[in-house]
Protein backbone atom coordinates (compact mmCIF):
# COMPACT_ATOMS: atom_id res chain seq x y z
CA UNK A 1 0.00 0.00 0.00
CA UNK A 2 1.29 3.42 -0.90
CA UNK A 3 1.22 6.60 1.14
CA UNK A 4 1.78 9.85 -0.73
CA UNK A 5 1.55 13.45 0.40
CA UNK A 6 1.48 16.80 -1.36
CA UNK A 7 2.11 18.79 1.83
CA UNK A 8 4.83 17.22 3.95
CA UNK A 9 3.44 18.31 7.34
CA UNK A 10 0.54 15.90 6.84
CA UNK A 11 2.76 12.81 6.59
CA UNK A 12 3.77 12.02 10.22
CA UNK A 13 0.21 12.35 11.58
CA UNK A 14 -1.13 10.30 8.66
CA UNK A 15 1.36 7.46 9.16
CA UNK A 16 0.58 7.33 12.86
CA UNK A 17 -3.16 7.33 12.16
CA UNK A 18 -2.80 4.48 9.68
CA UNK A 19 -0.83 2.39 12.18
CA UNK A 20 -3.30 3.04 14.99
CA UNK A 21 -6.59 2.72 13.17
CA UNK A 22 -5.68 -0.07 10.69
CA UNK A 23 -7.50 1.92 8.01
CA UNK A 24 -7.23 0.64 4.43
CA UNK A 25 -7.60 3.94 2.59
CA UNK A 26 -7.31 7.52 3.82
CA UNK A 27 -7.71 10.74 1.87
CA UNK A 28 -6.88 14.16 3.35
CA UNK A 29 -8.36 16.88 1.18
CA UNK A 30 -9.69 20.40 1.15
CA UNK A 31 -13.46 20.96 1.13
CA UNK A 32 -13.06 21.60 -2.63
CA UNK A 33 -11.73 18.06 -3.09
CA UNK A 34 -8.07 18.95 -3.60
CA UNK A 35 -6.04 16.07 -2.19
CA UNK A 36 -3.21 16.87 0.25
CA UNK A 37 -2.34 13.32 1.24
CA UNK A 38 -3.57 9.82 0.57
CA UNK A 39 -2.95 6.22 1.48
CA UNK A 40 -3.98 3.11 -0.39
CA UNK A 41 -4.93 4.37 -3.84
CA UNK A 42 -2.84 3.11 -6.72
CA UNK A 43 -4.71 4.84 -9.52
CA UNK A 44 -5.25 8.60 -9.93
CA UNK A 45 -8.70 8.10 -11.40
CA UNK A 46 -9.91 6.21 -8.28
CA UNK A 47 -8.53 8.88 -5.98
CA UNK A 48 -10.10 11.70 -8.01
CA UNK A 49 -13.49 10.03 -7.90
CA UNK A 50 -13.35 9.30 -4.18
CA UNK A 51 -12.14 12.82 -3.35
CA UNK A 52 -14.84 14.45 -5.43
CA UNK A 53 -17.58 12.30 -3.89
CA UNK A 54 -16.26 12.76 -0.35
CA UNK A 55 -16.12 16.53 -0.74
CA UNK A 56 -19.62 16.52 -2.23
CA UNK A 57 -21.01 14.47 0.67
CA UNK A 58 -19.49 16.87 3.19
CA UNK A 59 -20.83 19.88 1.27
CA UNK A 60 -24.36 18.48 1.13
CA UNK A 61 -24.19 17.43 4.77
CA UNK A 62 -23.06 20.95 5.71
CA UNK A 63 -25.93 22.47 3.74
CA UNK A 64 -28.37 20.11 5.48
CA UNK A 65 -26.91 21.10 8.85
CA UNK A 66 -27.49 24.76 7.96
CA UNK A 67 -31.12 24.05 7.15
CA UNK A 68 -31.57 22.25 10.46
CA UNK A 69 -29.92 25.09 12.39
CA UNK A 70 -26.92 22.95 13.31
CA UNK A 71 -23.35 24.22 13.12
CA UNK A 72 -22.21 20.86 11.79
CA UNK A 73 -23.15 17.19 11.90
CA UNK A 74 -19.63 16.17 12.85
CA UNK A 75 -18.51 12.83 11.50
CA UNK A 76 -20.49 10.74 9.02
CA UNK A 77 -20.29 6.97 9.11
CA UNK A 78 -21.53 4.45 6.57
CA UNK A 79 -21.31 0.73 7.22
CA UNK A 80 -21.07 -1.82 4.43
CA UNK A 81 -20.67 -5.59 4.38
CA UNK A 82 -16.90 -5.50 3.87
CA UNK A 83 -15.98 -1.84 4.26
CA UNK A 84 -17.07 1.14 6.31
CA UNK A 85 -16.34 4.79 5.70
CA UNK A 86 -15.76 7.59 8.18
CA UNK A 87 -15.94 11.11 6.84
CA UNK A 88 -15.22 14.15 8.99
CA UNK A 89 -13.86 17.67 8.95
CA UNK A 90 -10.71 18.65 10.80
CA UNK A 91 -10.00 22.32 11.59
CA UNK A 92 -6.42 23.47 11.08
CA UNK A 93 -4.65 26.83 10.88
CA UNK A 94 -4.49 26.23 7.10
CA UNK A 95 -8.26 26.00 6.96
CA UNK A 96 -10.68 23.08 7.24
CA UNK A 97 -9.71 19.69 5.84
CA UNK A 98 -12.01 16.83 4.92
CA UNK A 99 -10.75 13.39 5.86
CA UNK A 100 -12.17 10.22 4.39
CA UNK A 101 -11.22 6.93 6.01
CA UNK A 102 -12.13 3.55 4.53
CA UNK A 103 -11.75 0.60 6.87
CA UNK A 104 -12.43 -3.12 6.87
CA UNK A 105 -13.52 -5.69 9.43
CA UNK A 106 -10.05 -5.88 10.99
CA UNK A 107 -10.90 -2.67 12.86
CA UNK A 108 -14.11 -0.91 13.91
CA UNK A 109 -15.82 2.44 13.65
CA UNK A 110 -15.19 2.90 17.37
CA UNK A 111 -11.42 2.55 16.94
CA UNK A 112 -11.38 4.68 13.80
CA UNK A 113 -13.39 7.41 15.49
CA UNK A 114 -11.22 7.32 18.58
CA UNK A 115 -7.95 7.54 16.65
CA UNK A 116 -9.42 10.10 14.25
CA UNK A 117 -9.68 12.55 17.14
CA UNK A 118 -5.94 12.14 17.76
CA UNK A 119 -5.23 12.46 14.04
CA UNK A 120 -7.23 15.69 13.81
CA UNK A 121 -5.40 17.12 16.82
CA UNK A 122 -2.02 16.13 15.32
CA UNK A 123 -2.89 17.73 11.98
CA UNK A 124 -3.98 20.89 13.77
CA UNK A 125 -0.70 21.00 15.67
CA UNK A 126 1.43 20.25 12.58
CA UNK A 127 -0.24 22.62 10.14
CA UNK A 128 1.84 25.70 9.31
CA UNK A 129 0.09 28.78 10.61
CA UNK A 130 1.59 31.13 8.04
CA UNK A 131 -1.44 31.43 5.81
CA UNK A 132 -4.89 29.95 5.52
CA UNK A 133 -5.56 28.19 2.25
CA UNK A 134 -7.92 30.38 0.21
CA UNK A 135 -10.78 29.13 -1.88
CA UNK A 136 -9.73 27.58 -5.18
CA UNK A 137 -10.99 29.56 -8.13
CA UNK A 138 -12.52 27.72 -11.06
CA UNK A 139 -9.75 28.84 -13.40
CA UNK A 140 -7.09 27.48 -11.01
CA UNK A 141 -8.81 24.23 -10.20
CA UNK A 142 -7.57 22.10 -13.06
CA UNK A 143 -3.99 23.25 -12.63
CA UNK A 144 -4.15 22.66 -8.85
CA UNK A 145 -5.66 19.22 -9.39
CA UNK A 146 -3.02 18.33 -11.95
CA UNK A 147 -0.23 19.41 -9.59
CA UNK A 148 -1.69 17.39 -6.72
CA UNK A 149 -2.03 14.24 -8.78
CA UNK A 150 1.47 14.67 -10.18
CA UNK A 151 2.83 14.89 -6.62
CA UNK A 152 0.78 11.95 -5.39
CA UNK A 153 1.42 9.59 -8.27
CA UNK A 154 4.75 10.89 -9.55
CA UNK A 155 3.48 11.77 -13.02
CA UNK B 1 -31.04 4.63 27.43
CA UNK B 2 -33.75 2.15 28.35
CA UNK B 3 -34.64 1.92 32.01
CA UNK B 4 -33.56 -1.72 32.28
CA UNK B 5 -30.09 -1.04 30.91
CA UNK B 6 -29.77 2.05 33.07
CA UNK B 7 -30.66 0.08 36.18
CA UNK B 8 -28.21 -2.67 35.29
CA UNK B 9 -25.36 -0.20 34.83
CA UNK B 10 -26.32 1.52 38.05
CA UNK B 11 -26.02 -1.80 39.93
CA UNK B 12 -22.54 -2.40 38.51
CA UNK B 13 -21.47 1.13 39.39
CA UNK B 14 -22.55 0.62 43.01
CA UNK B 15 -19.82 -1.99 43.49
CA UNK B 16 -17.01 -0.30 45.38
CA UNK B 17 -14.08 0.55 43.11
CA UNK B 18 -16.01 0.64 39.84
CA UNK B 19 -15.16 3.77 37.85
CA UNK B 20 -17.62 3.18 35.11
CA UNK B 21 -19.68 0.66 33.23
CA UNK B 22 -21.13 0.56 29.76
CA UNK B 23 -22.84 -1.44 27.07
CA UNK B 24 -20.75 -1.48 23.91
CA UNK B 25 -21.64 -2.65 20.42
CA UNK B 26 -19.25 -5.57 19.93
CA UNK B 27 -18.84 -5.12 16.17
CA UNK B 28 -18.58 -1.34 16.10
CA UNK B 29 -16.87 -0.51 19.39
CA UNK B 30 -19.41 2.25 19.96
CA UNK B 31 -21.05 3.07 23.28
CA UNK B 32 -24.68 2.00 23.52
CA UNK B 33 -25.22 3.12 27.12
CA UNK B 34 -22.82 4.25 29.80
CA UNK B 35 -22.49 5.35 33.38
CA UNK B 36 -19.02 6.73 33.94
CA UNK B 37 -16.99 8.90 36.25
CA UNK B 38 -16.09 12.20 34.57
CA UNK B 39 -12.43 11.23 34.26
CA UNK B 40 -13.13 8.12 32.17
CA UNK B 41 -12.95 8.49 28.37
CA UNK B 42 -15.92 6.34 27.40
CA UNK B 43 -15.26 6.50 23.67
CA UNK B 44 -11.73 5.17 24.15
CA UNK B 45 -12.70 2.44 26.61
CA UNK B 46 -15.52 1.24 24.34
CA UNK B 47 -13.37 1.12 21.22
CA UNK B 48 -10.44 -0.61 22.88
CA UNK B 49 -12.59 -3.05 24.88
CA UNK B 50 -14.39 -4.16 21.71
CA UNK B 51 -11.07 -4.61 19.91
CA UNK B 52 -9.71 -6.63 22.84
CA UNK B 53 -12.83 -8.78 23.00
CA UNK B 54 -12.64 -9.47 19.27
CA UNK B 55 -8.97 -10.51 19.46
CA UNK B 56 -9.46 -12.71 22.49
CA UNK B 57 -12.60 -14.22 20.98
CA UNK B 58 -10.60 -15.10 17.88
CA UNK B 59 -7.83 -16.65 19.95
CA UNK B 60 -10.32 -18.66 22.03
CA UNK B 61 -12.01 -19.93 18.92
CA UNK B 62 -8.70 -20.83 17.26
CA UNK B 63 -7.55 -22.80 20.27
CA UNK B 64 -10.85 -24.66 20.59
CA UNK B 65 -11.67 -23.01 23.90
CA UNK B 66 -15.11 -21.98 22.71
CA UNK B 67 -17.05 -18.85 23.40
CA UNK B 68 -15.50 -16.30 25.75
CA UNK B 69 -17.66 -15.74 28.82
CA UNK B 70 -15.57 -13.34 30.85
CA UNK B 71 -12.50 -11.23 30.17
CA UNK B 72 -10.31 -9.61 32.77
CA UNK B 73 -7.33 -7.38 32.06
CA UNK B 74 -5.32 -6.29 35.10
CA UNK B 75 -3.12 -3.24 34.71
CA UNK B 76 -1.08 -1.26 37.20
CA UNK B 77 -3.73 1.39 37.81
CA UNK B 78 -6.94 -0.35 36.94
CA UNK B 79 -8.80 -3.38 35.71
CA UNK B 80 -10.94 -3.82 32.63
CA UNK B 81 -13.72 -6.41 32.81
CA UNK B 82 -15.78 -7.55 29.83
CA UNK B 83 -18.78 -9.86 29.64
CA UNK B 84 -20.33 -10.69 26.23
CA UNK B 85 -24.07 -10.06 26.16
CA UNK B 86 -26.93 -10.92 23.77
CA UNK B 87 -27.60 -8.76 20.68
CA UNK B 88 -23.88 -8.46 19.92
CA UNK B 89 -23.28 -6.30 22.97
CA UNK B 90 -20.53 -6.27 25.55
CA UNK B 91 -20.91 -5.26 29.17
CA UNK B 92 -17.73 -3.42 30.10
CA UNK B 93 -16.56 -2.20 33.50
CA UNK B 94 -13.50 -0.16 34.35
CA UNK B 95 -12.43 -0.52 37.96
CA UNK B 96 -9.75 0.22 40.52
CA UNK B 97 -7.16 -2.56 40.90
CA UNK B 98 -8.54 -3.74 44.24
CA UNK B 99 -12.18 -4.08 43.25
CA UNK B 100 -14.14 -7.15 44.31
CA UNK B 101 -14.01 -8.83 40.89
CA UNK B 102 -16.43 -11.62 41.84
CA UNK B 103 -19.14 -9.20 42.88
CA UNK B 104 -18.55 -6.99 39.85
CA UNK B 105 -18.69 -10.02 37.55
CA UNK B 106 -21.99 -11.11 39.09
CA UNK B 107 -23.54 -7.71 38.42
CA UNK B 108 -22.12 -7.72 34.90
CA UNK B 109 -23.69 -11.13 34.22
CA UNK B 110 -27.02 -9.73 35.40
CA UNK B 111 -26.50 -6.76 33.12
CA UNK B 112 -25.86 -9.13 30.22
CA UNK B 113 -29.17 -10.88 30.97
CA UNK B 114 -30.92 -7.51 31.07
CA UNK B 115 -29.85 -6.89 27.48
CA UNK B 116 -31.60 -10.02 26.20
Amino acid sequence: MTTAVVELWTEPPLIRYLAQSSARFVVVMTPAGQVLAQHGFARAVDLMGVAALGAAIMASSGALADLMGEATFGALFHAGQRHGIHLAVCRTPRGPLVILTVFGRETSIGLVGFFFDEFAAALHAAAPADRERGPILAEDFEAELGQSLASLFGR
Amino acid sequence: MSADLERALDRISRVRGVRGSMYVAADDGLVVAQLLMETVNGKAVAALAAALARKVGGAASATGAGRVRFLRMDAADGTLLIVPAPRDLLVVALTDPRVNVGLCRLEMMRAAEAAA
